[in-house]
């Protein structure tokens, strides 16, 4: 009885934490480079990947980090092209991949498919295999990020000196929208399609201002998405209100709480 | 100079659509020689300097470079995303197989150790562009590219930087490369003058490429311009001799 109590708020709450430590560095770089548009595209666009798993009977997670992944590699020229285009190109992408995963789920005889779950996230039906992906990929994120911290942020600060100065500036990218794409497809269950972005965009943009180097922002960062993850479960429980949106929500009051830190510096 | 040339560009051609944008450029670079190129705006200096540096692959033609050549680029731009906070000190450690001994050696060379812990976004041009200049020192480069290097810094500052490069070349023995807008500028630093509109107008020593036709043709009407800012003054003869220069056409080797 008290074992069942522990276990139904224990994984949909180290998911969130697991995402929000991965989201700290990995959003301040969405941040840095602008890539926020980026990101809602991969999201999107992991609809299909559900869509794809839905009928080939794949495991859905699986099935949704490849999708995500797949597309990723599809649209890394797109991110390395002149920003203007890029940004019209990934709105035709973003939603059109968008519309043909929803029309696609609905065409698919006979099976039933939460489509709310996966637009505003849901949380309370993350079971333990969630929680194992998300362990995975927050090992493998928070370990590249660190070893390639310095290349990273050579390339991000100026891609152009880094492979001046023989830095694999192709390798570094690549890794780094690959590694968006593994956690914009776990984020998917905790926050939905539609708030993914919101989760790593807002904590770097609060830690902003407490911060004084691009490594202490990404820490802090994490922390803010704790903190949210915390908050927004918690008042989700209390209020009976959607875990993600909540998650969301108190992310951003964070951000605004940061902005008013910055004035009185 | 008998030595092997550290880079050589064989006849880079490279098209932007309709427009011609480098014709058939042929260029070398010896070991501690400084080259400036010069040319209008739009006349494609940057563009050949992408190429040079391997950032911008050419529709036809070759750069051979020696062999693990250190290039060490002060760009002319480098926007920063304003929302990385980034103090001076952690930009130059970005820098490949830096050391703290030396970004604290070349902060101290170009006397601004005092902006080390500033902000990169609070700086003004000036203390940017040697910030820049540093970045570029730490590569320890055999080739110095500097491109326009004193946009956006006083005409004191001007004067010393241009002091400055030659010291560099002799300190590091490294080559320079220097884009410029103005030839008056750069003439007392500068070993040879390479002259561009798409392709090579004219070449050579600074004084015989300023009284050059091809030079003049582009130029013109700057020139009067950029005597203020020479270094060394020109007494009445010597202005006298260049607008004399300016209308014979004849004397200097000029390749078209």
């Amino acid at each position: 009885m008290i074992d069942g109590l522990q276990t139904w708020w224990l994984m949909p709450l180290v998911a969130g934490l697991l995402l929000a430590v991965s989201a700290g560095p990995l959003g301040s770089f969405v941040v840095w480079r602008r890539m926020a548009f980026f990101g809602d595209t991969l999201a999107h666009g992991a609809l299909l990947g559900i869509t794809f798993g839905v009928l080939t009977d794949l495991d859905p997670t699986l099935a949704l980090v490849v999708g995500s992944a797949s597309l990723a590699l599809i649209l890394l020229p797109l991110q390395l092209a002149s920003r203007l285009s890029a940004d019209t190109l990934l709105g035709i992408v973003s939603h059109g991949t968008l519309a043909i995963g929803l029309v696609a789920l609905s065409l698919a005889d006979g099976i039933r498919v939460d489509l709310m779950g996966y637009l505003f996230g849901d949380l309370l039906a993350i079971n333990e295999g969630h929680v194992y992906w998300l362990l995975g990929s927050t090992a493998i994120t928070l370990t590249l990020v660190l070893c390639f911290w310095n290349s990273l942020l050579a390339v991000t600060v100026s891609p152009e000196l880094a492979r001046i100065e023989g830095r694999p500036v192709m390798l570094l990218d690549l890794m780094l929208i690959l590694l968006l794409a593994m956690t914009v497809a776990l984020a998917m269950k905790v926050v939905g399609i539609l708030l993914i972005s919101a989760l790593l965009i807002m904590p770097p943009a609060a830690a902003h201002a407490l911060s004084k180097g691009p490594r202490q922002m990404a820490a802090i960062a994490s922390v803010v998405g704790i903190m949210s993850v915390l908050f927004g479960m918690w008042a989700s429980f209390r209020w009976d209100t959607p875990a993600g949106p909540s998650i969301v929500v108190t992310a951003m009051l964070l951000f605004i709480a940061s902005l008013t830190f910055r004035r009185k510096r | 100079m008998n030595e092997q040339p550290i880079l050589r560009a064989n006849n880079l051609s490279l098209t932007f659509g309709q427009k011609k944008v480098l014709d058939q450029i042929n260029l070398n670079i010896q070991p501690r020689q400084i080259i400036t190129l010069i040319g209008p705006n739009g006349c494609g200096k940057s563009t050949l300097t992408k190429v040079l540096l391997g950032l911008v692959r050419p529709d036809a033609g070759k750069v051979i470079r020696s062999r693990q050549l250190r290039i060490g680029y002060m760009p002319q731009h480098l926007p920063l995303d304003q929302r990385m906070p980034l103090n001076v000190d952690e930009f130059l450690r970005l820098t490949r197989r830096s050391t703290r001994a030396a970004v604290d050696h070349w902060l101290e060379r170009l006397n601004i150790t005092s902006l080390k812990h500033q902000s990169v976004h609070d700086l003004s041009g000036g203390e940017w562009q040697r910030v820049l200049l540093a970045r570029a020192l730490l590569v320890e480069p055999e080739l110095l590219v500097l491109d326009e290097p004193v946009q956006g810094v006083d005409v004191q500052g001007q004067l010393e930087l241009y002091q400055l490069i030659p010291q560099l070349r002799d300190e590091l023995g490294c080559a320079v490369l220097m884009i410029s807008h103005d030839l008056h500028l750069v003439m007392s630093a500068t070993d040879e003058v390479i002259c561009l509109n798409g392709h090579v107008c004219c070449s050579g020593h600074p004084e015989t490429v300023s009284a050059d036709p091809a030079y003049l043709e582009l130029f013109g009407r700057r020139l009067d311009d950029g005597i203020a800012y020479y270094t060394h003054h020109h007494d009445h003869e010597h202005c006298d001799h260049d607008h004399s220069n300016q209308s014979s056409t004849t004397g200097h080797h000029h390749h078209d």
